[in-house]
């Protein structure tokens, strides 16, 4: 490897993976964000129950999070491939990434949401019951707006997660910036490649940090 | 108003139990402000929640305006909790909502319609003196303000009853005083049933009609604040009021009596006195005509709620025979006299 070399660089396809990246960041974002909350927010209800049978369902909820969460995200994505191309039709491609980025990732984003509800300040959910709230009225009305910092923090961290876990996706054809980044540049010893696609996800990673943190900020009144 | 019938509360397991509360009963009359006090532990907290059922007791009933709140559902809980307004000693306001929304918030939750939310907000923030302040996050108030919306919160749902935890432990004393003028405005002007919890005796003395004396989960003594005041029977009452009047340890003076040589003959004596005597010449004129001489070893002149008081402890020093005169005449006058030593 003498002199980087730029100009070799084939821009097309450069874009198309950047494309896929974004495709596959913002749905699995999407889903694990629809999947997550309520998925949090009943970890949070369950573990807050005084009923023996909730308690139980939130052990074993709670159990299948961990386990989830602990298995390899590269593991995770060959043992769904079945499962993939149940839902989806194809277990390969942007489409076939999606269902194991979110499954990956939607046990992560809903602990932080159950975090994110743990830190309201118990007074204020006491006073809400008091004043006659039903427990989806806390939660709707008191929960959620206490809780928004907290929850877009956790949702900034899940979506900068799932940028890195694409980069595996690659490993079942998925495509974007990541698979490039090994095919080309680490397999093919194309460093320039390497050196841009890397250099892009950067960029997607402090992009997405920085309005989750303006985010946060604007939403805090403490 | 309120009725608390045979309350027990037990808290934690089979192994290790608390009991907070044992067959506690306390009844609130409507239109009056009652305060419970008691030292942390005492299961003052405990009792207060147990009224909207914030913490459901282990025995008893709650009667609330003619109501048993323990056998109702979910539904009809919610109901009736809104008839019972309540502010909290750390405020417990929404931090992302504006002061506005605060206290619209027991509105919305109801699905009142935004322009009668609206009247009826903007009455209670002129109420409270914050309509200057609709805006702001809670975050930008001072304690005083956090309270005063907090008040202003509890009553948008036109309640019954009205309970405070502690709301001004967290306040200032200038700012306690404030508060506790509003409450007793409130009180006046809607007839709301106030039921609060302290320990502070300045709180009881400062506006309540009557009082109840937690300790151990059982209310010790009770009665109009006048009497408890003046006469209290229990330790605990005592150590409450003497904490009070002096900031220090005393048993009313008497080991400061007790320490100065007085002559043998002298009578140590506790003088009580209430409402508009309190500003009559009746000592003067008493041992003028006795001829007893006296000395003033410890006195305090107050008012409970509006009822002026006066509580002296005075050595008579004269033959017996005087001082047995002066007492009877002072008994006639109907005040109300104790010989301590």
């Amino acid at each position: 490897m003498d002199q980087l070399d730029f100009s070799k660089i084939d821009w097309s396809e450069m874009a198309t993976a950047s494309g896929d990246t974004l495709q596959m960041m913002g749905f699995s974002t999407l889903f694990t964000f629809l999947i997550g909350l309520p998925l949090g927010i009943l970890l949070y209800t369950f573990s807050k129950s005084n009923a023996p049978v909730l308690i139980w369902i939130y052990r074993v909820l709670s159990f299948i999070v961990n386990i989830v969460r602990s298995v390899p995200f590269i593991i995770l994505i060959i043992a769904l491939i079945p499962f993939t191309r149940m839902i989806m039709g194809v277990s390969s491609g942007v489409e076939g990434t999606i269902p194991p980025l979110v499954i990956g990732a939607a046990p992560f984003f809903a602990r932080l949401v159950e975090t994110a509800l743990r830190e309201v300040d118990r007074g204020v959910i006491e006073a809400s019951y008091a004043m006659g709230a039903s427990t989806v009225q806390v939660i709707r009305k008191v929960l959620l707006p206490e809780s928004l910092p907290g929850l877009i923090a956790g949702m900034t961290i899940t979506a900068v997660t799932l940028v890195s876990y694409t980069a595996m996706s690659g490993m079942i054809g998925g495509g974007g910036l990541g698979d490039l980044a090994i095919r080309y540049g680490y397999y093919r010893y194309e460093t320039e490649v390497m050196i841009i696609s890397v250099f892009f996800m950067v960029v997607l990673v402090q992009v997405l940090q920085m309005l989750g943190d303006r985010l946060v900020i604007y939403f805090t009144r403490k | 108003m309120i009725e608390l019938k045979q309350i027990t509360k037990i808290y934690g397991n089979k192994k290790k139990r608390t009991t907070a509360l044992s067959g506690l009963n306390l009844k609130v009359e409507k239109g009056e402000i009652f305060g419970v006090i008691g030292h942390s532990g005492a299961g003052k907290s405990t009792l207060i929640r147990c009224i909207n059922l914030l913490e459901r007791p282990s025995e008893g009933e709650v009667w609330v305006g003619g109501i048993e709140l323990t056998g109702l559902g979910k539904r009809e809980l919610q109901q009736q909790r809104r008839k019972i307004g309540m502010i909290f000693q750390h405020f417990n306001l929404l931090s992302s909502a504006t002061v506005y929304d605060n206290v619209a918030f027991p509105l919305t939750l109801i699905g009142i319609p935004k322009n009668q939310i609206r009247k009826k907000v903007d009455e209670l923030l002129s109420l409270v003196g914050l309509e200057d302040h609709r805006s702001k996050y809670p975050a930008q108030l001072s304690g005083g303000q956090k309270q005063r919306v907090g008040i202003a919160r509890a009553l948008a749902s036109d309640p019954d009853v009205l309970l405070c935890d502690e709301a001004t432990s967290a306040l200032d004393p200038q700012t306690t005083d404030s508060i506790l003028k509003l409450l007793l405005d409130i009180n006046k002007r809607f007839g709301l049933t106030i039921l609060l919890i302290t320990h502070e005796m300045h709180v009881i003395q400062s506006i309540c009609d009557r009082v109840a004396v937690i300790h151990e989960g059982g209310i010790v003594e009770e009665g109009p604040v006048t009497e408890v005041f003046l006469k209290p029977q229990h330790t605990v009452t005592r150590e409450f009021i003497n904490r009070d009047a002096s900031g220090a340890e005393g048993e009313d003076g008497l080991h400061l009596a007790a320490s100065v040589p007085r002559p043998t003959w002298a009578k140590l004596v506790r003088i009580t006195f209430l409402g508009a005597k309190t500003y009559e010449s009746v000592l003067s004129q008493v041992v003028r005509e006795t001829g007893v001489h006296f000395a003033i070893l410890q006195g305090t002149i107050s008012t409970i709620k509006d009822v002026p008081y006066g509580k002296l402890t005075v050595s008579f020093e004269g033959d017996s025979g005087q001082v047995e005169q002066t007492l009877a005449l002072l008994k006639e006058r109907e005040l109300d006299v104790e010989v301590i030593g």
